[in-house]
């Protein structure tokens, strides 16, 4: 197996990621990675430097930048209840710091130190913040949590700020420092409104190209699919005219494909009936050449038992398409809590069911028999002329257990 | 009622190919007295018609059948609606008979049983594909959530058979059949959930909804 590579992680961590990251890297614990950061920083502050260095040179994992996207979209949250115990290692992080520094006797005086200390916790804010930029992005697209970044970011500046006019009223008057500091003001404020068409402009046509890009991409996939798709069988739709059967089986398939493709999410990890269900459907339609009506309400995972339903159901669509002599054919599934109900019916001929002889084995064994040997049961009703109906029904396993 | 003087009907979809399939489709009992093809044409055709129904595709140019309908019904509330569509989104479907369409079939029905729906439509009944029943049949499905308005946030178990009923491919007719009551007893029950799937606030309604297209 490859060695994951080396990135921060966004999810699972304290304070950057960085302990997680090395840790899954590595392959060990991340107590181990932590403790030894932890360690490190007792020896001269070298733990925390190095902690800082991967901070600022190593990248957040990408795949989880998407994954954190597609949970803000669903209004999960997961590191919401962790932001606080950040806060709270950040701190930690920064009166360690300073204890440190006392500690190796630099002997800095009181005054200087906490403003340094001030200013440096703003700057572990800003970068933290930084850090979430890109998944604020993803958040702001679903329309949320904009605000708070916004407020963290004028935490973190005027903590900055409030560091730096202190450590400077230190050296100088207060006035000196105030004249400073609205120079400076006047200064910034003069550079924003001289620059800020331009910045303005840039961001516009930053996102101006960012959107053209994804509508491009959504283009480019659509007639990607579109060409090895619906046009292909267009194609084959007219290589067949002068045979309506095979163009209507062509056509039905090819309005299924491109339903599923629309209208479905994208197919999950676990197997589901009413998906496998619709599967099974569209093969007996590739298959018999009919057209199948499906309607499923409820969904559940699927199990043995189920797959077995599933079988007879298939058997019972089978012998619809191949005996009742009608083109339509209805099939329902209803998932309950604690229990499946599939109904297969067809308008056509229709049979006597006791006249039924005993060597026919598709009824009797296939449907019947396999439900029976799963725990279910399977109910056949038919007359002549008035089409037949076949009614399955299963317990899931879970369920039962 | 309606079987005596053909059913007036104005055909509202953006596909000039379907509407005069449909045209060609629709027996005697029907006689087409407009085309619209994008929310503003059909709202202008069904002002100066005023048919009795209205076949009306639930994806249109301008804003949907639901944009049409929200035109159309508070000046002309006796215009009935039977939505047409290929759509198998849920929340197309559900949206447009909120929005007062008294019916749901998809475009590959044939014309006999098309024909059938306008008529049932112009009588004033419901028309629920069995499609669209097993649509309801999951949004109203039985949950720990407390209804809000008893009468309105429930199917009856009747009303419950009808549908599955409906899902399982039989019609009006069957049904009465097998549950043993009349036909206009059937109808009465799925008028009865068209109203309550018109009229419920049941949040499970919009929160199903919603799950179908995120999840």
């Amino acid at each position: 197996m490859q060695v994951p590579k080396l990135y921060r992680a966004s999810r699972g961590r304290i304070v950057a990621g960085v302990a997680r990251g090395l840790a899954e890297h590595l392959r060990v614990d991340v107590t181990i990675v932590r403790a030894a950061f932890v360690v490190l920083a007792f020896t001269g502050g070298a733990g925390i430097a190095m902690y800082a260095a991967f901070w600022a040179f190593v990248r957040i994992d990408p795949a989880a930048e998407v994954s954190a996207a597609t949970n803000a979209r669903r209004g999960l949250r997961h590191d919401r209840l962790g932001r606080r115990g950040q806060y709270v290692a950040l701190i930690a992080l920064t009166v360690g710091g300073v204890l440190g520094v006392q500690a190796l006797g630099l002997g800095l005086p009181g005054p200087l130190l906490w403003p340094l200390a001030l200013a440096g916790f703003g700057t572990l804010v800003l970068w933290r913040q930084a850090d979430d930029a890109q998944r604020n992005r993803w958040r702001a697209a679903v329309g949320q949590g904009r605000r708070p970044a916004l407020l963290t970011t004028i935490l973190g500046a005027g903590l900055v700020v409030a560091g730096a006019a202190t450590f400077l009223s230190y050296h100088e008057q207060l006035s000196k420092v105030r004249d400073g500091l609205l120079a400076s003001l006047v200064f910034i404020v003069g550079v924003a409104v001289i620059t800020g068409p331009w910045w303005l402009g840039t961001v516009r046509a930053l996102s101006t190209e960012r959107r053209a890009r994804i509508r491009e991409q959504e283009r480019a996939e659509l007639a990607a699919h579109l060409h090895d798709s619906v046009l292909h069988t267009l194609a084959l739709i007219q290589r067949h005219v002068d045979e309506p059967r095979e163009v209507q089986r062509l056509a039905r398939s090819q309005e299924r494909e491109l339903r599923s493709w629309l209208y479905r999410p994208p197919p999950g990890e676990q197997q589901h009936f009413g998906r496998a269900l619709e599967r099974i459907v569209a093969e007996v339609e590739d298959s018999q050449g009919v057209t199948i009506e499906i309607v499923v309400v409820g969904d559940c995972p699927l199990d043995d038992r189920l797959a077995a339903t599933l079988q007879a159901a298939r058997e019972a669509m089978v012998n619809a398409a191949k005996h009742a002599g009608t083109a339509v054919i209805s099939v329902y599934a209803e998932i309950e809590p604690g229990k499946v109900t599939v109904f297969v019916r067809d308008r056509g001929k229709g049979f006597d069911v006791d006249a039924v002889p005993a060597d026919r084995l598709g009824v009797k064994e296939s449907i019947i028999g396999r439900m029976e040997r799963h725990g279910g049961k399977a109910f056949v009703r038919s007359s002549p002329g008035e089409g037949t109906e076949i009614r399955l029904e299963m317990t899931p396993t879970m369920a039962r257990a | 009622m309606a079987s005596q003087n053909p059913v007036r009907v104005v055909l509202v979809d953006d596909h000039r190919l379907f509407r005069s399939g449909v045209r060609a489709e629709l027996g005697s009992r029907v006689e087409v007295v407009g085309e619209g093809e994008d929310v503003a044409s059909a709202v202008a055709a069904i002002r100066a018609a005023v048919p009795d129904v209205v076949l009306l595709d639930v994806h249109l140019p301008g804003g949907g059948g639901v944009e049409v309908l929200r035109a159309v019904l508070p000046a002309l509330p006796d215009v009935r609606f039977l939505a047409v569509s290929v759509s198998d989104a849920a929340e197309d479907v559900i949206g447009t008979i909120r929005a007062g369409a008294r019916g749901y079939v998809t475009k590959t029905i044939s014309g006999v049983d098309l024909t059938d729906a306008v008529v049932r439509v112009a009588d004033g009944d419901a028309v629920f594909s069995p499609r669209l029943a097993g649509f309801v049949l999951d949004a109203f499905a039985a949950t720990d959530v407390p209804a809000i308005d008893p009468e309105l946030d429930a199917l009856t178990q009747r009303e419950r058979e009808v549908l599955r009923l409906i899902a399982r491919g039989y019609a009006y007719k069957e049904i009465a059949k097998e549950l043993f009551i009349s036909v206009k007893t059937v109808e009465t029950h799925v008028s009865s959930v068209l109203r309550k799937l018109q009229l419920s606030n049941r949040h499970e309604l919009t929160r199903w909804a919603t799950d179908r297209r995120l999840v």
